[in-house]
């Protein structure tokens, strides 16, 4: 028996084919894992699903029977929810408040918050969801947001449940904890999709998947029967190179940037804790770290976002005043920034590709002269840079907010590459990046490294942090608790010392002891 | 929804400057047929006084020249409005910085003896820009030290600068009279009246000027780029090494520099000299004109002449008819209603075509 059927669905955008005559099987009570790179067309087939468009072409069936939907609340009538990547929480309501907006438990007609407070307890057991119903949304983790989500759905009664990319914005920890919820809820006779571009995801999640490429489907199997390489290839539609060719750089390593006892304090608390380390030329030096132990400090501090209240920051062996660290002056010090969060720090999205490809640099001679910008010089090297660093796009006119992700990223990327800077602070590069994209993203991070730049790597990535660093540093609650060479530590070693176990061995505590 | 990941980028301006010049007809229409029925709730016959208007603002070639002179400080308190805006700077404050640049404005032309017009002019044209600009500026400068909304400062500094205007042309710088008003400006110093006896002079070329200034400086100047990098994403701008700060207060100096031109523009060209409540309101009309026009300088300049029609308009629908002027007010009020809430215009827009539909 099939939950959803989608049949021949065909979506014109005006200028954009984003579904071509896609066929959608999905079991009752299986997980469905919706796998392809960021435009394939996965997000706009589900949203049809969920009746946020209506198909140019195509039919529908929801549990064996022919349906028109029309608008979310239809689809929230035939049993189908959505968890979007964006979260639709109301941030200063309870988590009851938000899981029952809309279908309001009522007593005398007034709302009766003790009711859904009860009604969301119980969910919540039942389904193994952890989270406090009386707790505000704005106080919560991203994670537990998440649940809020997945417990709105629920309350709802939906039976088929649709997630985009739900581990996008999740802590390792949080996606084992996500897996282990659905898998709950799979276990209950519930149907679950998943978009995603993750293969592991898929695999391990998964009984099966449905692979997009371009607006089309390539295949639909079980996961049982393939593996990752066989599913990148079928996804990308190209045999993809999983390592990355790495040697190490030959010469001297001298020190370019360095913190000595860097100390942030925010709200009394040290969320930066007498941190000391050196970015070396021709090394990638990793953080390894969950989010939220002093990532965006470390990175804001090196890049100027963010006063030292303690320590100090060398570059070139010399100590920085502290007033003429300012994100200009370090710009033009020469250390690019890639940050972690693109939509915030990292474009302007109403922009065009050539407006971005220039800030932060925009007052470069080659790009302004006596004030004026030189529109001609930005827009060829706009074109340039963009085609350099393979920025899929109509034209540099493009708004950056409307391409993928991974096109975004490319901009920043080549952005900060195409000046030559000397140290790079490369935070979270392949975030909510296609496979394809990554590839692309670790070589030219190899091959700056090559070239003798120093440069920094700040992951949640354990994979991309081990495949690329030279050396790993590991931060917990503000300090590097870990630091060595990256292929002396395996995922696992890793794993531990950033949610502050202690493990790691002997030879760990040794090293600390020394030091 | 499928870019419900850029929703967390631009600001209220970029937002709003995106949507169709459609939604602005419509709001325009819609403020029009709302405005009538409370004219007709009030007793009053709205086609009797839409008629009236209408010939008031465009009837003769002297209404017609009323109009454009009243649109032509409107064009500047727009424009300055517009210019804030498009900064992610929310300036209240027109009102007081139109009175900061006209004070300033009349002394030059009353007191700076022996200079040919075309000297003189532009003199006191930068008197106003230098007196309006500082007098933003100072919110900005507060802004920043004391992280104040400058929502809040360039409403209060409109007090400040309204009494303090009031009170020097009270005293020390009185003209003989009743009036509490300054000395009149030397002839070289007076924009005459392109038809005679209206409000029409050059300055309306002058404001068009400005208009295309500003066009131009925000999409050709790195400043310009800084300006609306901050406004569209103040986090990116500021990781791309620009002071924010620095960059609010530029912002608020070149819109306050606008304002201040339309007191110029006014004392040279209408009065001949300061005189309190000269501005009448035109700061706060300069919100509505350029909320209605998207925050775009040619927008602006559009909604600044229908701002002028109106006005020009009401003062004849009074005289003709039994209506009182008043009713403009609404009109206005019920313009930046539905222009600030392209909601419910869409919702308008929605209902009409799926009756379209229906019937088809």
């Amino acid at each position: 028996m099939y939950a959803v059927e989608m049949h021949g669905i065909t979506k014109q955008f005006k200028n954009v084919l984003a579904n071509s005559n896609v066929d959608l099987m999905v079991r009752q009570g299986e997980i469905h894992s919706l796998l392809g790179e960021n435009g394939a067309g996965k997000s706009t087939l589900m949203n049809i699903l969920y009746g946020m468009y209506a198909p140019t072409d195509g039919s529908i069936q929801v549990f064996g029977k022919p349906v028109e939907i029309e608008n979310p609340l239809k689809a929230i009538g035939l049993g189908i929810a959505m968890v979007h990547q964006h979260f639709m929480l109301i941030e200063p309501l309870t988590v009851a408040e938000n899981v029952v907006l809309g279908y309001e438990p009522k007593k005398k007609g007034c709302f009766d918050f003790k009711k859904a407070v009860a009604q969301v307890e119980a969910l919540s057991k039942q389904y193994g969801l952890a989270v406090d119903p009386r707790e505000r949304v704005e106080n919560l983790s991203v994670g537990t947001k998440q649940r809020v989500e997945i417990l709105k759905a629920l309350y709802r009664q939906a039976e088929i449940l649709i997630l985009d990319e739900p581990t996008a914005v999740l802590t390792p920890q949080e996606v084992t904890d996500l897996f282990r919820v659905l898998r709950g809820l799979k276990e209950s006779g519930k149907t679950i999709i998943i978009i995603t571009h993750k293969l592991k995801e898929t695999l391990e999640l998964a009984d099966t998947v449905t692979i997009l490429r371009k607006g089309e489907v390539v295949t639909s199997l079980p996961t049982a029967s393939v593996d990752e390489a066989k599913l990148a290839e079928l996804m990308v539609g190209r045999i993809v190179a999983f390592e990355t060719e790495k040697k190490e750089v030959a010469g001297e390593h001298k020190v370019v940037m360095a913190l000595r006892g860097a100390t942030v304090v925010k709200d009394r608390r040290n969320v930066l804790d007498n941190v000391s380390l050196e970015i070396r030329s021709g090394e990638i030096l990793g953080i390894a770290g969950v989010e939220g132990n002093g990532q965006t400090e470390l990175i804001d501090v090196l890049c100027g976002l963010e006063k030292l209240h303690g320590g100090a920051i060398l570059l070139d062996g010399e100590q920085l005043r502290s007033k003429s660290v300012t994100p200009r002056a370090m710009l033009e010090a020469g250390v690019g920034h890639i940050p972690e969060d693109r939509g915030k720090r990292g474009y302007v999205g109403s922009f065009t590709i050539a407006e971005n490809i220039v800030l932060g640099y925009h007052r470069n001679k080659a790009f302004s002269k006596a004030g004026l910008i030189n529109l001609k010089a930005r827009d060829e090297f706009a074109n340039k840079v963009s085609q350099q660093y393979d920025v899929r796009m109509d034209s540099i006119r493009d708004t950056v907010g409307s391409l993928s992700g991974g096109n975004q990223q490319k901009v920043i990327i080549g952005r900060v590459f195409a000046q030559d800077p000397k140290v790079i602070i490369a935070a979270q590069p392949t975030r909510g990046v296609d496979i394809g994209a990554i590839e692309y993203i670790h070589a030219e991070l190899i091959k700056m490294r090559d070239a003798g730049k120093a440069i920094l790597l700040i992951s949640a990535d354990l994979e991309e942090l081990t495949k690329l660093s030279d050396n790993i540093a590991v931060l917990y609650a503000g300090r590097i608790v870990d630091k060595r060479k990256a292929n002396e530590y395996d995922e696992r070693t890793l794993g531990a010392l950033m949610t502050g176990h202690a493990a790691g061995g002997e030879e760990a505590s040794k090293e600390r002891e020394a030091q | 929804m499928a870019k419900s990941g850029n929703s967390k980028q631009g600001g209220f301006a970029e937002r709003l400057s995106k949507n169709n010049v459609f939604l602005s007809v419509v709001a325009l229409v819609l403020s029009l047929i709302v405005a009538g029925l409370v004219m007709l709730i009030a007793g009053y016959s709205p086609l009797e006084g839409y008629s009236a208007m209408f010939k008031g603002a465009f009837g003769s070639v002297d209404n017609l020249a009323q109009t454009l002179g009243t649109a032509t400080p409107l064009i500047f308190a727009g424009l300055a409005m517009a210019f804030a805006a498009r900064g992610g700077m929310f300036n209240i404050g027109i009102e007081g910085q139109i009175i900061a640049g006209a004070f300033p404005a009349a002394l030059v032309g009353a007191y700076a003896q022996g200079l040919p017009w075309f000297v003189h002019i532009p003199l006191c044209f930068l008197a106003g820009m230098v007196g309006g600009g500082l007098w933003a500026a100072l919110a900005g400068f507060l802004k920043n030290k004391l992280r104040v909304s400058e929502v809040i400062l360039t409403i209060m500094l409109n007090y400040v600068a309204i009494y303090l205007a009031e009170y020097l042309a009270n005293y020390q710088f009185k003209a003989e009279g009743m009036l509490v008003r300054t000395e009149n400006v030397l002839p070289s110093a007076v924009l005459t009246p392109l038809i005679p006896y209206s409000r029409l002079t050059g300055g309306i070329f002058v404001a068009l000027f400005f208009a295309v200034l500003m066009w131009w400086f925000l999409s050709r100047t790195t400043a310009g780029y800084q300006i609306r990098a901050i406004e569209a994403n103040p986090y990116a701008a500021q990781a791309g090494g620009i002071n924010i700060q620095r960059m609010n207060l530029v912002t608020m100096f070149l819109s306050g520099a606008l304002a201040g031109m339309g007191g110029a523009v006014e004392v040279m060209g209408v009065h001949g000299y300061f005189i309190t409540n000269m501005t009448s309101g035109y700061g706060f009309d300069g919100v509505a004109i350029a909320v209605m026009g998207r925050y775009s300088p040619l927008g602006t300049v559009v909604s600044a002449f229908i701002f002028g029609a109106l006005r020009a308009g009401s003062t004849s629908m009074n005289r003709m008819t039994n209506i009182p002027g008043e009713f403009i007010q609404v009109l206005q009020a019920l313009v930046i209603l539905f222009v600030s809430t392209p909601g419910i215009v869409r919702m308008f827009l929605k209902k009409r075509r799926q009756k379209k539909e229906a019937q088809n």
